[in-house]
């Protein structure tokens, strides 16, 4: 068994028009080298679920989004993300937007082939008002209450970004936080990961195997990706790279903002991006942030 | 001894931490500089039980000082990443203290968007926790320059956390878990604990008057019995806070770092 593969064969497997989930969160463990493998393919019309970092900006700034599914799009010490932001005040963007909770619940039902899960967050508030789509059920107990019930977000292909994988599809997250990936992996009909590293196969200790969070067998190919998360952070290899961030951030506030960006970040190799953006080295040491 | 002299700042930080007094054990969150001050302040003097966290993923017993952290090395005592956050907000042992773009009369929040849904003014960062968090556990707010910008006349423009409004709720929805606490802002502390939770103010800062509070709150505002002055910090108070807080980030919080006694010229300025 040998799940390995380019990202350029990932990206291949994509359609128009299908449901995508990107783990990490905000500016930490996105998969990056993936997000730019498709900016540079010809997919298009997608519905992206994502809690929001930049990876939701560069697809907003490209063109590729037909619906945002998110609870937030933000860069923290940036904290607002620029594309997005200039997306939606266009009124281009069909959005859900969700409670962060809410969200995780969309994708614990459809990791669970649930058709929803009973919550009270986004009750009483306009993320009903604004999502038509959103019922609410009554408990059938003797209680009644009245709750949201959280329809599944079922995805066609998730993206998750990790540290260590080998080529079965084994994968170890060994940040201080694993955010919600395995219900991204869980909730899609396909699970690609990129890895900082990859192995034939792993072989652990007891400590160090409790860094899978997922098993192998809901992974569908491997990408070895090393500083594929840049610019964003992968604990505890690197922090976020903030300058890249800034400069990004600031492109925006230009017509051409947008071009020139993936003029000198997308449309290359990966190879010429990390060149580009001081070199692996400079990459692998930069600090983690400071919460 | 002479009274000790302190900052816009360090009153706001000494009244935010009054606003995790008496709750148990409860996650302490305190979002942003000011807010995570007052909600360490709390922990290391009043209410020691509170919970808190390294604002990243790990419980710690003793707040992590704010900023770059040189030697100090956290103390680690249990861990609480973000989905085990949404597990102790769901159950409801947390008070946390956020900043929301508008704030209504029903204590209603926004976090998402200025003016029209669909073509935003202003997109921000989106609902984020505030409906969880609302609906859930207590909240307070923070609020760094009280204006009729942020406390708006009407509704929030996207209401994204739940407030005292009876329209917005449906009958067989559970409002008895949402709570809100104080709104600790430039120019006073408020509650919602009028009649019908009615907004009013708690107690104004040294040198400002209920007039200039009234006059940039776009709702009526009650007062409080006996409205008084927000306690100042004690000498034992400010000690602590440049403990929690060695690169004086409290200093950059706040347009030009006002001094906590104002004259009413400074503040109508």
């Amino acid at each position: 068994m040998n799940k390995l593969m380019t990202a350029a064969d990932v990206v291949g497997q994509l359609r128009d028009g299908m449901t995508i989930g990107f783990g990490g969160w905000g500016p930490r463990r996105k998969p990056m080298a993936i997000v730019r493998e498709i900016l540079r393919s010809d997919v298009k019309d997608l519905t992206v679920v994502a809690y929001g970092g930049p990876e939701v900006g560069m697809l907003c700034a490209a063109g590729k989004v037909k619906k945002l599914i998110f609870g937030f799009a933000t860069m923290d010490a940036i904290p607002l993300e620029p594309y997005f932001r200039k997306a939606r005040q266009a009124g281009e963007l069909n959005v859900m937007e969700l409670d962060e909770g809410l969200f995780q619940w969309g994708l614990k039902a459809a990791a669970m082939r649930l058709p929803f899960l009973p919550a009270r967050a986004g009750l009483a508030t306009d993320v009903l008002t604004h999502n038509p789509e959103l019922r609410t059920i009554a408990s059938p107990y003797a209680d009644g209450e009245v709750l949201l019930a959280m329809p599944a977000l079922n995805l066609d292909v998730a993206f998750v970004h990790v540290n260590r994988a080998d080529r079965l599809g084994n994968t170890l997250i060994t940040g201080n936080d694993v955010y919600f990936d395995q219900h991204f992996a869980r909730a899609a009909e396909r699970c690609y990961v990129s890895a900082e590293e990859v192995e034939d196969k792993l072989e652990l200790d007891a400590e160090t195997a409790r860094f899978n969070t997922f098993e192998r067998s809901l992974v569908s190919g491997v990408v070895h990706a090393p500083l594929g998360a840049h610019p964003t952070a992968c604990g505890p290899a690197y922090g976020w790279d903030m300058q890249h961030l800034k400069a990004y951030s600031d492109s925006a506030a230009q017509d051409d903002g947008w071009q020139q960006y993936a003029e000198t970040h997308v449309n290359c190799s990966d190879a010429e991006y990390l060149e580009r953006n001081g070199g692996a080295e400079r990459i692998s040491q930069l600090p983690m942030p400071i919460f | 001894m002479s009274k000790p002299e302190f900052s816009l700042a360090e009153l706001m930080i000494v009244a935010a931490s009054e606003a995790w007094r008496n709750n148990g054990e409860w996650l302490a969150s305190g979002l942003g500089i000011i807010p995570r001050l007052g909600a360490s302040l709390a922990k290391v003097s009043h209410s020691p039980e509170l919970l808190m966290t390294d604002s990243e993923a790990f419980l710690v017993e003793e707040p992590v000082p704010v900023g770059p952290r040189g030697d100090y090395q956290p103390k680690y005592a249990g861990y609480m990443p973000f989905e085990r956050i949404f597990d102790c907000v769901w159950h409801g042992r947390r008070h946390a203290m956020v900043g929301p773009t508008q704030i209504d009369r029903w204590a209603q929040t926004n976090l998402s968007v200025v003016g029209d849904y669909h073509k935003p003014k202003v997109a921000m960062l989106g609902v984020r926790g505030l409906p969880g968090n609302s609906i859930n556990h207590r909240n307070s707010f923070f609020v760094p320059n009280h204006n009729s910008r942020v406390f708006v006349a009407g509704e929030v423009d996207m209401v994204s956390g739940v407030g005292f409004k009876p329209e917005r709720w449906g009958p067989g929805m559970r409002r008895d878990l949402m709570s809100i606490g104080v709104a600790v802002t430039d120019l006073c502390v408020m509650d919602w604990n009028g009649p019908d939770n009615a907004p009013r103010v708690v107690s104004l800062h040294p040198g400002v008057d209920f007039e200039l509070v009234q006059e940039r709150t776009g709702f009526p505002l009650l007062k409080v019995d006996n409205l008084g002055e927000t306690p100042h910090p004690t000498a034992e108070q400010l000690a602590a806070i440049a403990r929690l807080d060695p690169h004086n980030l409290r200093s950059k919080q706040l347009n030009g770092n006002p001094a906590g006694i104002r004259t009413a010229e400074e503040l109508r300025a």
